[in-house]
């Protein structure tokens, strides 16, 4: 029975949507304020349904009911009751429930909190918003049913939750990145409310402002942990493999950071209209072209769902409507005025714009990169491929750029900024990150020569303390060198510094660990032992150990550094018991400077076994640096100035008559 | 921090263990490495040589190991395989008439990206001076659509 | 700004439509062949049934033959080897590759199934399979009378296959043969 309630509360919930994305428009048009009242009730009653929805299917979860298909395909009775859950989203049609369900979630907080918002502009945000949601719906209902019953006999056991998701990592990650994905809506939803009232003054770009860097939030979080799950999940320790679906992921957040800037200074200084704008519309169009890329089956990928043409032509028509309808409207409707504000030389719009074409320029690459295989082969040029070895010759560079740039982030003023004072401000900080950047790969290695002098690590060393060293140079400049004064500083500028430091030891943490990795792939047999990176890695013996749904050789390793022991490591190989697939766990020691990544191979006979070992240095900056970013835009988003001046109640139409229409 | 990184690739001091993959010159191995990562597994959703556990990635590894010791080029390598697997097993395409497109484009982008930057800023610098009067204050402007709705309440 | 200028994102989006839309009917998977129109590579690899018999490309060549890789570990082969049963009793001539297999199996399987095959390749460590650019078994060639590959098949050969991918081009290639 919950599995039907649940199939009929989705129903509900498309209902609502159809009324939440119609009703509000007309009002807002007509001028009915009841009318554009409507939409508020409506997405918070329809994430109530698609909660209850979701609701019940984690219940068929949780009481391993197979008769559902989608629950005999992606579960069994053996696993373990957190991944029961997380299996809930593991696999297409729950996936795309939990986008739903997020996506009715962001719309109630645009409903909660649109109290300091024109009524007008509210209803048209929700409308769209609505819309949306009936595009997920119908996609789900149509296509992707959950909630469907395997009759008249349904199997006793189910298949399996494939083993590389039978993990922490698949709790987490996926609701962080569709959180960040879908919050995009907001500003998409906001950008085409501007579009349809023809008013793009500073006010939209303010109020879409904390929408924005919440969902940026969320989608960096979302991606980082993707990134150090696919580190310790896959076992060869790659963390990033350019593969389509992390661009597409990491595609929306490149045009969701250039959005971010661009829109301060459309908020500050009314400049970039259009291409705010645009890249609001762009950058939640992104997020749909990644759910076509990853769910119809065009490309390849290791993390792709199980695809069916069906369900692309369905999420192509769907993504046409969307992205098509609204950059006709941008076409139709978009700003052609030139703003009334100036600016010139260094100035801080400048810098953006800068910021922006690097941004925009690596989401295209991308783009381009990712799509091209499928350009080739439409146009019968033949299969290719393009992967991390093109990816990684233009975005280097472009980053490169973008870090010299980011520097003068703290120093740049609007309107006008002299050249002279940037160059002066970048003196010192550039005669000290040489200086590091020269002398640290030098004793970085034990014995210096041509050979371990890494150049490598002194391009990113001298970028990494640039960024460093200019933005703390700024703060001091800022406080006046108090400390009492530190806590004047506002939360966007504490935002950005964080996010820019953040931006310098991802950096780091890539440029190094690609500078200094080390790596064997070995025959061991029971007490050999080897020498890598600094450490002597000991193999002990392989036992046979039982897990809740496997079983599993564990070897025993341990690591010595001269003679301190450091750790000991025991990497798997898991066979489970259900599909019978085979898992390589690596075993990781992680700190800070550096990650002992050992992973078991293939037995070799006589007790040998394959086993690589990797030394990885400062690979944990990756994900910190991740966080660090992560916290910035919280940091930003929390400003004081976007909670002041709230208004208790909407207002009424006839003053939005200023301000709209 | 426990240092030697780099160095450690080169003073391989092995007690009993042995690589898996043997060379007779170990400089080879550094090309072997380079190539296996930048060479795709044919029968794989998306994986390079390196990291693919497929039998026939297995075989090209050995096949690429065995073409090394034959001391052909990385060139000669990739033409090897190439003309047995299309250039579908390149994850660096190669640069000709079907991948000008692909290999153009970040860079033609950029350039007119800049070009645009570069060339919005000298219009606005023309602009600058006698502009003042018509500039609005969007700050005051937003605190008036806010205030405008206080009042109306 | 020109209003025109705003309709750019519009096109390139037009452009990115039709692209996806007719990428949804490729196979992603699926690879082209690199020798199709090449000769078959040639080899010196023994035949299945006795060691000592050396074969090479001129056993192929002369006539217009399939060519096809099989092995006893591959799942799909043993629904093909029905297929190949059949097009050997209509009198096509068809070779095998006998793919990184069990020399041992390998003869019990044709024992058991039936032997389609004019002989069979033994290429245990898959060297051959390497030169044609095999990525998975099955796969089966067809080669003219010159011992050019004229097609290439990954995956099973079934009588829909063989109706929309060889027939036709098998007749041909008799035709031209005579």
């Amino acid at each position: 029975m919950t599995v039907e309630l649940g199939h009929i509360a989705l129903i509900f919930a498309l209902c609502l949507a159809v009324i939440q994305a119609i009703v509000p428009m007309i009002g807002s048009f007509s001028g009915h304020t009841n009318w554009m009242r409507v939409g508020h009730s409506m997405a918070a009653g329809q994430f109530v349904f698609v909660a209850l929805s979701f609701a019940c299917l984690t219940t068929a979860f949780i009481q391993d009911d197979f008769s559902v298909a989608y629950v005999a395909n992606n579960s069994n009775t053996l696993l373990p009751l957190q991944f029961k859950i997380s299996a809930v989203w593991g696999a297409h049609e729950g996936s795309l429930l939990l986008w739903a369900l997020i996506l009715s979630g962001w719309s109630t907080a645009v409903a909660l909190c649109s109290g300091k918002l024109p009524l007008v502009l509210s209803a048209r945000v929700l409308s769209v918003l609505g819309a949306i949601s009936v595009g997920f719906a119908l996609f789900l209902l149509l296509t992707s049913n959950p909630f469907e019953r395997i009759l008249p006999i349904p199997p006793v056991e189910g298949g399996d939750l494939n083993p590389l998701l039978q993990d922490f990592g698949l709790i987490v990650h996926p609701p962080m990145l569709y959180m960040g994905y879908v919050g995009f809506s907001v500003p998409f939803a906001f950008a085409i409310a501007a579009l349809i009232g023809g008013q793009f003054d500073s006010a939209w770009a303010r109020w879409s402002r904390p929408w924005i860097n919440v969902a940026w939030v969320f989608l960096t979080i979302g991606i980082s942990l993707g990134s150090w799950w696919a580190y310790y999940e896959l076992g060869w320790g790659g963390w990033w493999f350019w593969d389509p679906v992390e661009n597409a992921s990491f595609m929306p957040w490149l045009a969701g950071t250039a959005l971010m800037h661009s829109i301060s200074a459309t908020e500050k200084r009314g400049v970039f209209r259009s291409w705010t704008l645009l890249l609001a519309i762009l950058t939640f169009s992104l997020s749909l072209l990644g759910t076509f890329l990853v769910r119809s089956g065009v490309l390849t990928s290791v993390h792709a769902f199980a695809s069916d043409p069906e369900r692309g032509i369905f999420i192509l028509i769907f993504l046409s409507i969307v992205v098509g309808g609204s950059l006709l409207l941008f076409a139709l409707r978009g700003p052609t005025m030139r703003s009334a504000t100036s600016y010139s030389g260094w100035s801080r719009e400048t810098m953006l714009l800068i910021n922006n074409v690097f941004l925009v320029s690596s989401m295209a690459m991308i783009l381009i990169g990712t799509l091209y295989p499928l350009l080739a082969d439409v146009l019968d040029m033949g299969k290719i491929s393009v992967g991390p070895p093109y990816f990684n010759f233009f975005f280097v560079p472009l980053m490169s750029g973008l870090m010299v740039c980011l520097g003068f982030a703290g120093f740049t003023r609007w309107k006008s900024t002299e050249g002279r004072f940037l160059l002066r401000k970048g003196l010192v900080p550039s005669i000290v990150s040489l200086i590091m950047a020269l002398t640290l790969p030098m004793v970085m290695v034990e014995k210096l020569s041509w050979s371990t002098y890494s150049l490598t690590a002194v391009v990113i060393l001298l970028l990494v303390f640039w960024v460093v060293t200019m933005s703390l140079e700024d703060l001091w400049l800022k406080s006046r060198g108090k400390l009492s004064s530190l806590s004047g500083l506002s939360g966007s500028y504490w935002g950005m510094l964080i996010a820019h430091i953040g931006l310098a030891v991802c950096a780091l943490g890539v440029g190094l660990s690609t500078a200094y990795d080390v790596q064997k792939d070995l025959r061991m047999a029971p007490g050999d032992s080897t020498d890598l990176g600094g450490y002597q890695f000991q193999f002990i013996d392989v036992e046979r150990v039982e897990g809740p749904n496997f079983i599993a050789y564990r070897g025993n390793v341990e690591v010595r550094s001269g003679d301190v022991f450091v750790v000991s490591l025991s990497p798997e190989k898991r066979s489970y018991k259900s599909g019978g697939q085979v898992m390589t766990e690596a075993d990781i020691d992680g700190q800070l400077n550096r990650d002992l990544y050992v992973s078991l191979g293939e037995p070799l006979g006589d007790q040998a076994w394959a086993i690589r070992f990797q030394v990885k240095p400062f690979v944990r900056c990756i994900w910190l640096g991740g966080l660090l970013i992560g916290l910035g835009g919280l940091l930003a988003a929390l400003d004081k100035r976007y909670r002041r001046r709230r208004l208790k109640k909407s207002v009424n139409v006839k003053s939005e008559g200023l301000a709209f229409e | 921090m426990p240092i030697g990184l780099a160095a450690a690739l080169f003073t391989s001091m092995l007690f009993g263990s042995e690589n898996l993959v043997k060379f007779s010159d170990e400089s080879l191995r550094i090309r072997y490495q380079t190539l296996i990562t930048e060479l795709r597994c044919p029968k794989c959703q998306n994986q390079n040589l390196a990291d693919s556990n497929a039998p026939i990635s297995q075989d090209l590894r050995e096949e690429i190991q065995r073409m090394l010791e034959q001391q052909m080029s990385n060139r000669e390598i990739k033409q090897h395989l190439t003309s047995r697997y299309s250039d579908f097993i390149l994850y660096r395409p190669d640069v000709n008439k079907t991948t000008y497109l692909l290999w153009g484009s970040p860079l033609a982008i950029l350039m007119i990206g800049l070009l645009i930057a570069v060339r919005l800023n000298r219009r606005n610098r023309i602009h600058a001076g006698s502009l003042d009067k018509t500039e609005v204050d969007q700050e005051s402007r937003i605190a008036e659509i806010l205030k405008s709705g206080e009042d109306d309440k | 700004m020109n209003r025109l200028a705003l309709f750019l994102p519009l096109a390139l989006f037009a452009v990115l439509t039709i692209v996806l839309l007719l990428g949804l009917d490729k196979d992603p998977a699926e690879l082209p062949s690199a020798l199709v129109g090449e000769p078959f590579p040639a080899f010196t690899l023994p035949s299945l049934y006795d060691a000592n018999r050396s074969l090479d490309e001129r056993n192929i060549a002369g006539e217009v033959v399939l060519v096809n890789v099989w092995a006893t570990w591959c799942f799909a082969c043993r629904i093909e080897h029905v297929m190949l049963n059949q097009l050997a009793e209509q009198g096509v001539k068809v070779i095998g590759l006998n793919y990184k297999d069990n020399r041992e199996a390998a003869i019990d399987w044709l024992k058991e199934r039936g032997d389609p095959y004019v002989f069979s390749i033994f290429d245990e460590q898959g060297r051959l399979g390497i030169d044609l650019g095999v990525y998975g078994a099955p796969e089966t060639y067809l080669l003219d009378a010159m011992g050019t590959i004229r097609h290439r098949r990954v995956g099973v050969v079934d009588d829909r296959v063989w109706d929309s991918e060889f027939r036709d081009l098998y007749a041909q290639l008799m035709a031209d043969k005579r």
